[in-house]
């Protein structure tokens, strides 16, 4: 038996692993970046999507401020206190109504927030990069609604992004210096005299080990002392020395006056926190089935160990991971049910759709089950088949014939002045003489489409509805097919 | 290329439905395609003691949700007229009770509910009153939770998880999560409406959500004719491959069968919906928005859907300025749409099935604001409908006098009501759903 952790041949990198490789590290590309991807090798194509070597993306058109929920000065506090001693209703109920409107501005920030980071995964060169800020916003999960401060997300979104590919240990200190984070599981109530364990618990059981794994109450309890005192005040982290418990602490058989910063040591040199790690990395980047395989326990552990070797450089890992002969094994191919957002992404850059409204695809989104910036709970999105039900599957079809001819659930057309020509996906099919094969283009369309060579059933499908529609290849029936291509269930594997 | 007329079509699908669930239960051993309910009532029918029904009480039971977003004024829903703080902290607002003098804000006289204690329902609530005066309804006094929250965002959470931390999931979707075993039904819970709320959501029971029928279907069909055949048959491959024995007994589902089955689900689903609803009701609905929403679910349970929670829900409640005309409007559209239902139930013969819960966020602030309007509040009254309530007036209107920061405080925890529709209506153990043991507020009636 092989090792499945191997890098892969380079012969047997050919078009569909090289589509493979773009839809998994990153949200998939048109049939002319494939073919970019695939001729600069296996080597070169992975470098170039986990160094981040593509262009980067502007921030054009947005423009956040960081102030919308800045704390009372204290005039406004005393003169609140003064309406309060002298009932002053009317005074109370101004003040009262401009914190609403600071809080409605907020709200209107936060979905401003939403569309700026689709665009941005929509637009982007680095892929990967967005990718893996995505996956870490759902593995440290921290929802809007609870902080209600939109601009503290987008701090751990940027926070998220400029370690994305780093080392896991800046992301795990990061997250205990981060206000949003902080807020969300209420360290700023941890203080020495009271100690608060939620940040303490959750940072072992969802961010580093995984629930029991080698841990146990009295280190959440010690854990939780090593953390009192790290709060913030505005938008800053903030140590407040007097409410730290600096006292002498027991963590996973280690003992001394440890730190918030010591805690996250300790807990990086269990092991269990490299295989919790590469765990989850496994399931978003290569298979997501509630079983996993002989080869994915081992490719799990191999994963572990490179994590480890490279003392938490996430790059080495992950190189060596997009490069195995797992990765790429047919077992993992179409085999992840796409996030509403890789659906919708993966849709626009593969496609090459017009993105017509941003605002209606992150409501897509939404009604998908994935609201950026608002994970259902600190455990993230749970991922996999709770993405699909009855509901969610007709919204996912009906976001796909939105991007391909702008028609909405509401049967007017607005967006669909966008013109997309989807001649682009079959042109390369063309023989000498210019002319394109039926049957070639639908096939290559529904290959490329699925991600993988369709069922022969499916195949006869298509082709006789094209038949039954005049049977040669333009635009609108390019269109057509599309429509039907990605209302099949396994459009929605990647 | 030839059309098949809807008719066949409609046969068809559920033909495939029917087919799915025979399999579904001939193969038990397939526990993740038997739908639980499915699996009790297929119990039921072998005649297993503990499942059989008690007299008069059917079991399929239904939960009605109504929710009023934006936080209804209780102390004008539910009127204490024989209190005098209620016209002093109230000069403009106040509702006058009946008998009294016209006043000057000529509202109309509230609707006497119970001498006694000096409280009515708000005159434009005529519809609830004469259910009330059926013996249908169940006022409930003063509900909340301590240390409230005046955010709509945070208290409407709080009220959906049924936590104060408001966080994690919605406590309708754990009922299910509890009920099942794990196992997600495709319609258990439906919402009318553009997103599912908070509560039916379940770690694993999913709820549907559709602002109308048309819109919980394939719209690419609506591009050309010609895309509607090839699409059912793409989405029906389910039948195949769950009927046709692609998938081994035994063998644990592939994603890409579990995407086909929950496609073919979805087909079912969604002409199921669309014809129940395209059906004219028993009773005239008034023409606003909950009364649409309502008669879309008396359709859906009229054609016999296994949906066992329904939500429906209305806005507009949060009235900081100038309330009375706003909110008169309100609770006529309430009170009206809540009494055609019931007698579409009624009609039916399904009201024993069915309860209503009406609920808002929190109450408003006793005392009127400056601008004609009232501000966020707290603790209010909820409503229980239906003919397994213990009708009347439950608990102490809470008290205009003894309040916290000018609100009242409440007197039954809203998770109490909760205990009791799980308990009492739902037989689920509240305990595990509510994350804790909350008494019990004893609504409903001891045949139950």
């Amino acid at each position: 038996m092989g090792n499945p952790f191997q890098p892969l041949a380079k012969k047997d990198f050919d078009y569909g692993a090289a589509q493979h490789l773009l839809n998994r590290a990153g949200f998939g590309g048109t049939p002319a970046q494939v073919r970019a991807l695939l001729e600069l090798g296996l080597d070169d194509a992975v470098d170039y999507l986990v160094e981040f070597k593509g262009e980067r993306v502007s921030n054009e058109g947005f423009e956040f401020k960081s102030d919308i929920l800045r704390a009372q000065t204290p005039e406004e506090r005393e003169t609140l206190r003064r309406a309060r001693a002298t009932n002053d209703t009317e005074t109370i109920a101004r003040i009262e109504r401009e914190r609403q409107e600071r809080q409605n501005a907020d709200r209107a920030q936060i979905g401003a927030m939403k569309r700026w980071w689709l665009a941005r995964m929509i637009e982007t060169g680095r892929p990967l990069q967005e990718k893996l800020t995505l996956f870490w916003h759902g593995h440290f999960a921290t929802g809007y609604r609870t902080i209600e401060n939109s601009w503290h997300m987008l701090m751990q979104n940027g926070m998220l992004r400029s370690n994305c590919a780093g080392n896991f240990a800046d992301l795990a200190r990061g997250i205990i210096s981060d206000p949003a984070m902080l807020k969300y599981l209420d360290n700023d109530e941890n203080r020495k005299s009271s100690p608060n364990e939620n940040l303490a618990r959750e940072l072992m059981e969802l961010f580093t080990l995984g629930e029991g794994n080698g841990y146990g109450e009295r280190d959440i309890k010690e854990g939780a002392r090593a953390l009192t005192g790290r709060t913030f005040r505005g938008n800053e982290y903030f140590f407040d020395r007097a409410q730290h418990d600096a006292g002498g602490k027991q963590i996973l058989r280690r003992s001394g006056d440890f730190s918030g910063d010591d805690f996250v040591s300790i807990i990086l040199e269990q092991p269990e926190c490299s295989r919790f790690i590469a765990g989850k990395l496994y399931r978003f980047f290569v298979n997501d089935s509630p079983a996993l395989t002989r080869d994915g326990v081992e490719t799990v552990e191999r994963l572990a160990k490179a994590l480890r070797d490279a003392r938490y450089e996430l790059r080495p890992a992950l190189r060596a991971l997009f490069r195995s002969q797992h990765f790429h094994a047919r077992e993992n191919r179409q085999s992840i049910i796409k996030s509403p957002t890789q659906l919708i992404v993966q849709s626009v850059r593969s496609l090459g759709t017009p993105v017509r409204s941003v605002d209606r695809l992150v409501e897509a989104g939404d009604l998908m089950g994935q609201e950026l910036f608002q994970p259902p709970s600190v455990k993230g999105w749970p991922g996999g088949r709770s993405w699909i039900n009855t509901a969610t599957m007709f919204t996912r079809q009906n976001t796909a014939v939105f991007l391909i001819t702008g028609r909405t659930t509401r049967g007017n057309t607005a967006g669909s002045a966008d013109p997309y020509d989807a001649m682009h996906l079959v042109e390369h099919l063309r023989d000498a003489s210019g002319v394109l094969d039926a049957r070639e283009c639908v096939r290559s369309l529904a290959a490329f489409a699925l991600g993988g060579e369709p069922d022969r059933a499916r195949l006869d499908q298509l082709t006789e509805y094209l038949g039954s529609i005049g049977g040669t290849i333009d635009n609108d029936r390019v269109k057509a097919l599309l429509c039907l291509i990605s209302a099949m269930p396994e459009y929605q594997l990647c | 290329m030839h059309h098949r007329p809807m008719t066949d079509a409609t046969t068809n699908l559920a033909f495939t439905r029917r087919l799915f669930l025979q399999r579904g239960c001939a193969l038990a051993s397939l526990a993740a395609t038997v739908p639980c309910f499915i699996e009790r009532s297929a119990l039921g029918m072998l005649g297993d003691p503990l499942l059989a029904s008690q007299p008069g009480v059917p079991d399929e039971r239904i939960l009605v949700i109504v929710q009023l977003g934006g936080g209804n004024d209780g102390l004008n829903t539910v009127v204490p007229f024989g209190s005098d703080d209620y016209y002093r902290a109230r000069p403009q607002i106040g509702i006058r009770g009946p008998g009294a003098a016209p006043a000057q804000n000529a509202q109309p006289a509230a609707l006497a509910l119970d001498g006694a204690q000096g409280i009515g329902l708000h005159p434009n609530l005529a519809g609830l009153k004469a259910l009330y005066d059926e013996g249908l309804v169940s006022v409930i006094q003063g509900v909340g939770y301590p240390n409230p929250n005046r955010s709509h965002f945070t208290s409407m959470d709080i009220w959906q998880t049924g936590r104060l931390d408001a966080k994690g999931s919605g406590w309708i979707g754990r009922y299910f999560d509890n009920t099942c075993n794990g196992t997600p039904t495709p319609e258990a819970s439906i919402a009318i409406g553009r997103n599912a709320p908070l509560a039916l959501e379940g770690d694993v029971q999913k709820p549907i959500a559709f602002e109308s029928s048309s819109l919980f279907r394939w719209n690419g069909q609506d591009l050309h004719a010609s895309l509607a055949d090839p699409y059912e048959r793409i989405n029906r491959a389910g039948s195949d491959a769950v009927a046709g024995g692609s998938a081994k007994a035994g063998a644990p589902e592939t994603q890409k069968q579990f995407l086909m089955r929950t496609a073919l689900d979805a087909q079912v689903s969604s002409e199921r919906i669309r014809t129940a609803v395209a059906k004219t009701p028993l009773v005239a609905y008034p023409g606003h928005g909950l009364a649409n929403q309502l008669k879309m679910i008396g359709a859906m349970i009229r054609d016999g859907m296994p949906t066992r929670v329904y939500y429906a829900s209305m806005g507009g409640f949060d009235t900081h300025g100038g309330q009375l005309g706003t909110h008169a409007n309100l609770m006529r559209q309430l009170g009206e749409s809540l009494e055609a239902f019931q007698r579409d139930l009624r009609e039916q013969r399904n009201d024993a099935r069915v309860t209503t819960m009406v609920f808002s966020e929190f109450g408003r602030r006793v005392k009127q604001n400056a601008s004609g309007g009232t501000d966020h509040g707290t603790a209010a009254p909820m409503f229980l409908i239906g003919t397994n309530v213990k009708p009347g007036v439950v608990g102490r209107h809470p008290s205009l006098t003894d309040l916290d920061q000018g609100d009242l405080k409440h007197s039954i925890d809203f998770r109490s009501v909760y205990a009791s529709v799980l308990e009492d209506w739902l037989k689920a153990p509240s305990e595990k759903v509510l994350r804790g043991r909350f008494m019990n507020a004893g609504l409903f009636k001891a045949s139950v």
